[in-house]
């Protein structure tokens, strides 16, 4: 049966006619979608881990006991989960174990363009790169196949153009392969003794794995004009056949490690060689190691995604016409009208703190007319780096700086940060934006939202006990929307000389559904102060004859306009 | 071939669109590759999202790239002229009239473009209504999109039952009506 599927969707497909039994994972776009598919697959045990490296763990752990396993994240969360990656490359499987690693070239919903590619070389781990859907799914397969042959974790990369393409994939049944028997093992245990002679393992595996990369059919020469011939992977593959359809092409389906004898045979065959690769030039460097003559990087770059156009511009010397782009007021994405961080940013930003913010829906609260983020890094870093401005400048600093992050990147990475702030005297404030789900995502549970991915009942966290737990006396539960109360709050926590945590809860305006009444201004007792447009609602609109409308189709009702207004101008009776 | 274009804001229901024409190309026997836009885009920012139907030459790239689109279905008269390079030369672009202003044109930072639709008629065949106002007297202000479908439908060579059973596969069961009754209106506009 044939049927369109996502790419992320099909790698999900893949796992489940694999035999996979246990997925772990956490949210992050581009990946976000697999683990939501796994988790329809009533064979296959789903769960949202806390974080990347957990997730990771739990995968191990899985195939380690003799199942097969996986692990998906975005790109920046196989940073997270780098340590029991780098490590299980030695310790090995059992089962087949892959991580799936989803890169965003082109930094659509990402904080940077890093290469999935130089983390599988560095961790000694074999990677594949698909093209489309059909390859999501079958790739997966070989990739735990390939982890069973050689006893180590595997990496499937995507990148978003592949994850989030529909392509056309042939179903095939499930084939349930029986668990691998466990048997308590050395080499399951990290100490020095037993990881040196895992080293050698390791690089023996490497260079068996190299060798049969040559015969492997996802590596495959398409032999066309010799004239000019391309090395190419992934999406860029797609690319250079629409660019250049008369090129021959070497198309890399594993690319770590590299097929070497395939790499030169071809380079023998064709005039001129050529690498086309998103992101570095990691196929480039390594070709050119082996004193093959090539190029790429310097006509394509490494800023961005690769696409036909340019690729036609540099190889083929096709006339490119210059795209005229119109001045046109950007559309940035913004806060939800009824979002709880609206009110809370409004509240930083009229106390003009220092906001050392984090990573979710929230970091919107760093556009107009919010303007209320000073800085966002990773997932937990605004509890490390306030930190770090108060140590660095003193406790009058803690008085005007603020770590804001929510409820879903506590639990990923802020509580170790948290501890340390009390371990280290801190001062300062933490404001935990609770919305209780994983926003930005599309709103997948979490430990503080009370449901597992199934959306069944589950255990939810008391942020509150927690934070008394771990040693804050002052702790304070405040809704948002009680913008007075939410100021006095911080005013009050920043001035005392002792750490606080606000936990700023209420639901994210998405998940309530019911909308109360909209509101709108009424034109004869507004005076025109325009209050209500610095909390950049986007269902309030300026009029051009002076006053605001407000959208009724986009208003949620939240009040907070009523709540900023002097004059009681926004009603909504 | 078919280059098709989706755009839009966030939130306004282009992946069904685009779902749903990919579904219909599959059950038609056509090479199919759409690619959708998902995450920090979608709280109300623009959307672009590309489907590619192919029953003669192979397709590779999900990517719709510059001057290469035969159509644009815009959702939004603004997204409608960021969307034009895309066009091919003499293209067909139907476009939803409504005006969603973004928050730079919202904190008066900028202003939202005026006579857009004569700017559009310059460079490509226009095909405009208000679905939006169409959907609502169909029932809900959602179903929009479907009405751009029902628009859209007479440009491709598909038949009426085929995009109604596509339609009856994508949407709700309890929609299933609402949906076809904003597609006909969408096809008579």
């Amino acid at each position: 049966m044939k049927k369109l599927m996502l790419g992320n969707e099909a790698i999900a497909r893949g796992a489940y006619e694999a035999g996979v039994k246990v997925s772990s994972a956490y949210p992050g776009t581009p990946s976000t979608e697999i683990n939501e598919n796994i988790a329809k697959y009533k064979e296959i045990y789903a769960e949202w881990a806390p974080n990347e490296k957990v997730a990771v763990e739990v995968a191990l752990g899985a195939a380690v006991s003799g199942v097969r396993a996986m692990a998906c994240m975005k790109h920046v969360g196989l940073n997270v989960a780098a340590d029991p990656v780098y490590t299980a490359s030695y310790t090995g499987v059992n089962a087949g174990l892959v991580i799936v690693s989803a890169d965003d070239p082109g930094m659509h919903s990402s904080q940077n363009e890093q290469d999935t590619r130089m983390i599988a070389k560095a961790a000694h781990v074999p990677c594949f790169d698909p093209s489309n859907s059909q390859e999501c799914k079958d790739f997966m397969r070989i990739a735990l196949e390939i982890s069973e042959k050689y006893d180590t974790p595997c990496i499937l990369r995507v990148t978003t153009r592949i994850a989030h393409a529909r392509t056309v994939v042939e179903l095939a049944d499930r084939v349930e392969p029986e668990n691998k028997p466990y048997v308590k093992n050395k080499k399951f245990i990290s100490m020095p003794a037993n990881m040196i002679g895992r080293h050698v393992e390791v690089e023996k595996r490497e260079i068996a794995l190299a060798e049969e990369a040559s015969s492997m059919p996802i590596n495959r020469i398409e032999m066309r004009d010799k004239s000019l011939g391309v090395i190419t992977s992934g999406a860029a593959y797609n690319y250079v056949r629409e660019a250049l359809p008369n090129a021959s092409v070497l198309k890399l389906g594993l690319v770590y490690p590299l097929p070497k004898d395939l790499i030169i045979e071809f380079a023998n065959q064709v005039d001129e060689l050529v690498i086309i690769e998103d992101m570095e030039p990691f196929f480039e460097e390594a070709i050119k190691s082996w004193g093959i003559k090539c190029y790429g990087k310097e006509k394509t770059g490494v800023l961005g995604e690769l696409f036909a156009a340019k690729i036609a511009k540099e190889f083929a010397d096709k006339e490119v016409e210059e795209v005229e782009f119109e001045d046109l007021p950007a559309r940035p994405p913004v806060l939800c009208p009824g979002c709880p961080h609206r009110p809370l940013f409004y509240v930083l930003n009229k106390l003009k703190l220092t906001v050392c913010s984090d990573i979710g829906c929230y970091t919107l609260g760093a556009l107009p007319p919010l303007n209320a983020v000073d800085t966002c890094v990773c997932m937990g870093a605004s509890i490390g780096m306030a930190h770090g401005f108060e140590k660095a400048l003193g406790r009058e600093q803690a008085k005007k700086t603020v770590a804001v992050l929510g409820d879903s990147t506590f639990s990923h990475s802020g509580m170790t940060g948290l501890l340390n702030m009390v371990y280290n005297r801190s001062t300062g404030t933490v404001i935990i934006a609770d919305n209780s789900i994983t926003g930005m995502t599309g709103h997948q549970h979490n430990p503080s939202s009370g449901y597992d991915i199934h959306g069944n009942s589950a255990p939810q966290v008391d942020f509150e006990k927690l934070c008394r737990a771990m040693g804050i006396n002052d702790v304070h539960v405040v809704d948002p929307f009680d913008i007075k109360l939410m100021e006095k709050t911080i005013r009050e926590a920043l001035a005392k000389d002792e750490l606080s945590v606000i936990i700023s809860k209420s639901p994210c305006a998405l998940i309530i559904k019911q909308t109360e009444q909209p509101y709108y201004s009424d034109t004869d007792v507004c005076k025109k102060c325009y209050m209500c447009m610095k909390i950049g609602c986007p269902a309030i609109q300026k009029k051009a004859e002076g006053g605001v409308k407000v959208d009724e189709t986009l208003c949620f009702g939240c009040g907070l306009c009523a709540s900023v207004c002097p004059f009681g101008a926004m009603k909504n009776e | 071939m078919f280059n098709i274009v989706i755009v839009g804001v966030g939130g306004q229901g282009t992946l069904l669109a685009s779902k749903l024409l990919g579904d219909i190309g599959l059950s038609l026997g056509y090479d199919v590759r759409v690619s959708e836009v998902h995450g920090m885009s979608q709280r109300g920012g623009s959307v672009i999202t590309y489907v590619r139907l192919s029953n003669d030459a192979p397709l590779y790239s999900a990517l719709v790239e510059y001057g290469e689109a035969d159509i644009i279905l815009a959702f939004e008269s603004l997204e409608a002229l960021r969307a034009l390079p895309y066009l091919k030369k003499g293209g067909k672009l139907i476009v939803n009239t409504q005006e969603i202003p973004p928050m730079p044109v919202i904190v008066g930072a900028a202003e939202y473009p005026k006579n857009i639709l004569e700017k559009l008629k310059e460079s490509a065949d226009v095909y405009a209504t208000n679905a939006t106002e169409i959907a609502v007297e169909c029932g809900t202000a959602k179903a929009a999109n479907v009405v751009l479908l029902g628009m859209l439908s007479k440009h491709l060579p598909f038949t009426y039952e085929a995009w109604i059973d596509a339609i009856k596969r994508n949407v709700k069961p309890q929609f299933v009506d609402i949906n076809i009754l904003a597609f006909n209106k969408g096809r008579e506009a």
